[in-house]
């Protein structure tokens, strides 16, 4: 441990108080998404700097040095040409990075959501390899450097050739040692999510950015939850499609909706390659809510009683509003399959109410 | 886990040949303590502002952060580290191939020679790294008590406030605040105006009664007037210290801030001069007898990127070295004075040597006088400015750009005084610690032609509300006019000054 993790732990603990007080905005202003890398996201914190008495960044003069007409801009784009380098704090808004694990544990806090117990973790078994032994063959870049030497330093002493006044210690071929492993069974969780969005032309892309702000904290979350997780995009209107995240979230159609098309793909999806004994089946749908028909629905709740929802933890139906107001489907589905409780629908008005969405779908921890 | 931080053999052995370079220069400094430190090391304690202990406090940690992120994306990497402090203890990567060590060091030597001749510092705590480790001894006795959020907020509270001090304070004794008895004093000497008279018209001239209501009146006016404090104070962190609602730990608290506050001043005062001072012994040390000829060209990498300018931005560093090789030119070759100035001779100017050879004394005196701004007073010349492609830039409204404005000297001098005047911050002093008659704080804002950042000034009027106990207020200029910002517990109000 350094001296200085005390600090740092606090300085953490601060940043993390801050994000939970403004966790609502940073939803609903999806601010996170565009700032994610691969493991950790930069969130930018207002107000965490200690304010003084200074002066306004803008307006003020100094003196600068190099080439150079009068008239002529200086410095970079619109900021000041650092007059002091490194001497005043910046201007900027101070950004620090948090894991995506973090960030799902803070959501998790202010939600209240209770940890998912993962099904069929008995089942399934991966190999995994552990460096635990030490061994006489094996590649370079694995050799034991202290092992080596001090097999070297044994035979040196033992053969009498080894000198303490001159103590130069010199392996040869056979002291050399390397790190070997052994492969080890251990169980893990796997979870699937499948996400299907309506994108008939009453979806604008609002409704699309809602979407995508959701299923991003719905990815964080989960994410924390299973070692490994997979995740699949359908789209849909009258036919649906198996696409990839860029086109799921970009791509534009018109056209009717006939959601049973998507619950279709998502049940063959499942069947051929997420069987339920050994994968944790997360479907959410997205929609306007405005079907086809009756006919339609009625083929919807058959298929999501007979396949989907035996082979699902849990299902969940997010209708978003959009310009055309919110349809239908939402008192349908409630109608038809309601009383299952593996059943979670919510209704999201506006970006809002994401937060209280995102609590209806996972705050059940199954 | 105690890491050896002791010098490699090699290094040691250039240490003690730079060290006898620097006393053959003529460098008079505080032994050096090298440390060798790895990055992990050099950037905590450089997080700590260059000590090994500080109280806790999340902002060491902030800044942690901030340089281990620097340093693994390679962004930024600091060579040298050096504390004010008698012996001075300074600090070497371990990574850093020999040739940056010995740069480091020669250049360290420059430092602890500034550190203990400049005048600025000479009232500096040179056994500062034990007074802040006692710090945060106290620091930590206080979370004992009080708990790590009520110790760590006030701190948040005090540092808010913590440039509102008089870095000149230290050289001259503050004008004791009057005291009753000096009150009482005047009081005794109170009477009315006597008009020297004949005896026999004494009566008449000088009536009994007159006198009596004038004294009367001297007397209410001495017990009016007595403003508080008497005089506006600059140092405005010991005024509350004295007169705040404090209780007695954070008053002890506030005194650690102020006196770590105190000690780092001269640093911010000096900085032209010290780096300058440093890279110029670096420099001539290297180049005359330290480096190899493998190693020249390594350092020649280092040493410009230490004083090269991205272009536009002026580099301190790089000014303070070269004004320093100009002075020693200057007083070399004799080019100062009244002949040299009223010399309209072009090619007698150019040619210009009266072989003074005073150059290296000269510098050593600036080294022991000066700061910043009486150093660019002095010091920075019409050719100076000329030759380092010196200009002055301003805001444009119109594009939102800063554009450069003009490179006249008389305004590059002015300009360049401005923004070293009280270290590029606002100055504020307390103008009535009874402000209204009600026991409310009134500070103000000393107008240079810069408005405060005012997001910031209301959130620190908030934090010297947490300190005085009543309402504050801060007059200061907004938009052209002069205004009162306020703060009274609950609400910000502003209004015009009367």
């Amino acid at each position: 441990m350094r001296k200085i993790d005390p600090d740092t732990n606090r300085f953490r603990n601060i940043v993390r108080g801050k994000i939970r007080e403004n966790l609502k905005q940073y939803v609903s202003q999806g601010e996170l998404l565009a700032r994610q890398g691969k493991k950790v996201v930069s969130v930018p914190l207002p107000q965490i700097d200690i304010p003084n008495f200074r002066f306004g960044e803008s307006q003020q003069g100094g003196v600068g040095m190099g080439d150079g007409e009068e008239g002529e801009p200086i410095g970079g784009e619109g900021g000041p040409p650092g007059a002091e380098a490194g001497d005043q704090p910046g201007e900027h808004v101070i950004e620090v990075d948090v894991s995506l694990e973090e960030l799902a544990e803070i959501l998790g806090e202010e939600l209240e959501l209770p940890r998912i117990e993962p099904r069929g973790t008995e089942s399934v078994k991966v190999e995994k390899d552990r460096y635990t032994g030490i061994n006489r063959n094996g590649p370079e870049s694995l050799r034991h450097f202290r092992r080596t030497f001090k097999a070297a330093l044994r035979r040196q002493i033992a053969s009498e050739s080894y000198d303490p006044k001159n103590p130069k210690v010199i392996p040869i071929r056979e002291d050399r040692r390397y790190r070997s492993w052994n492969t080890k069974q251990v169980p893990q969780s796997n979870a699937v999510i499948i996400y299907m969005m309506d994108v008939s032309g009453s979806m604008g892309n609002e409704q699309k950015d809602i979407v995508r702000i959701e299923s991003f904290w719905l990815d964080t979350w989960l994410q924390s939850q299973y070692e490994n997780i997979e995740t699949r995009y359908i789209i849909h209107d009258a036919q649906a499609k198996l696409v990839d995240a860029h086109t799921f979230f970009h791509v534009r159609e018109s056209g009717g909706t006939k959601i049973s098309s998507a619950y279709n793909l998502a049940k063959e999806l499942i069947q051929k390659e997420f069987s339920p004994v050994e994968w944790n089946i997360y479907p959410f749908h997205f929609s306007d809510g405005d079907n086809w028909g009756g006919d339609d629905t009625a083929q919807c709740i058959r298929l999501l009683q007979e396949d989907l929802i035996p082979a699902s933890n849990v299902f969940c139906y997010g209708q978003v509003k959009s310009a055309y107001g919110s349809g239908q489907f939402i008192k349908d589905l409630r109608e038809g399959v309601g009383k299952d409780e593996k059943v979670l629908v919510s209704e999201i008005n506006s970006r809002d109410e994401i937060l209280p969405s995102i609590k209806t779908f996972l705050g059940k921890g199954c | 886990m105690l890491k050896n931080r002791a010098l490699t053999p090699e290094i040691e052995e250039w240490r003690q040949i730079i060290r006898q370079h620097a006393v053959d220069c003529g460098l008079d400094f505080f032994e050096v303590l090298y440390e060798l430190v790895d990055y992990d090391e050099m950037n905590m304690i450089a997080s700590y502002g260059g000590f090994p202990v500080r109280y806790p406090h999340w902002r060491w940690g902030m800044q942690f952060e901030e340089l281990q992120k620097q340093y693994s994306y390679g962004l930024a990497k600091i060579y040298e580290l050096v504390i004010n402090n008698d012996p001075c203890y300074a600090y070497l990567m371990r990574c850093n191939p020999l040739v940056d060590q010995k740069l480091v060091m020669a250049h360290v030597y420059g430092h602890s020679d500034f550190f203990k001749n400049n005048s600025w510092f000479a009232h500096t705590n040179r056994k500062m790294v034990d007074t802040i480790s006692n710090h945060a001894v106290r620091i930590r006795r206080h979370i004992d008590t009080q708990g790590q959020n009520a110790v760590e907020e006030f701190i948040d509270v005090c540092l808010s406030l913590e440039n509102l001090i008089d870095p000149h304070q230290p050289y001259f004794t503050a004008g004791e605040s009057k005291s009753e008895e000096t009150l009482d004093q005047a009081r005794n000497e109170a009477q009315g105006v006597r008009f020297s008279t004949k005896p026999y018209m004494e009566e008449f001239v000088n009536p009994a009664e007159v006198l009596a209501r004038e004294k009367e009146e001297l007397l209410n006016k001495i017990d009016e007037s007595e403003l508080f404090p008497d005089e506006p104070e600059k140092d405005v962190l010991n005024f509350l210290l004295h007169h705040g609602q404090l209780r007695r730990w954070q008053r002890d608290v506030l005194s650690i801030i102020r006196d770590e506050a105190y000690y780092f001043a001269p640093q911010g005062m000096t900085k032209i001069m010290n780096e300058g001072w440093a890279s110029y012994w670096h420099s001539n040390m290297m180049t005359q007898s330290i480096i190899d000829s493998s190693e020249l060209i390594d350092y020649a990498d280092h040493h410009s990127g230490t004083l090269g300018s991205s272009p536009g931005v002026l580099n301190p560093y790089k000014v303070g070295i070269e004004l320093f090789r100009d002075i020693k030119e200057r007083w070399d070759t004799g080019r100062h004075g009244k002949e040299w100035e009223s010399c309209e001779d072009v090619h007698g100017k150019k040619d210009w040597d009266r072989a003074e050879d005073q150059g290296l004394k000269k510098i050593y005196e600036v080294r022991r006088t000066h700061n910043d701004i009486t150093f660019i007073d002095e010091f920075l010349t019409p050719e100076f400015c000329d030759q380092h492609k010196m200009f002055t830039y301003k805001y444009d409204r119109q594009t939102g750009k800063y554009i450069l404005d003009g490179r006249e000297f008389s305004s590059i001098k002015t300009a360049f005084l401005d923004q070293l005047s009280n270290c590029g911050r606002p100055r504020i002093q307390v103008q009535d610690g009874n402000y209204g008659n009600r026991g409310e704080l009134l500070l103000k804002h000393i107008w240079s032609g810069t408005p405060l950042k005012l997001d910031y000034a209301t959130r620190t009027l908030e934090n010297l509300y947490k300190l005085w106990g009543r309402p504050v207020s801060l007059e200061t200029i907004v938009e052209g006019k002069t205004k009162i910002l306020s703060y009274n517990g609950s609400n910000h109000a502003e209004q015009a000054s009367a």
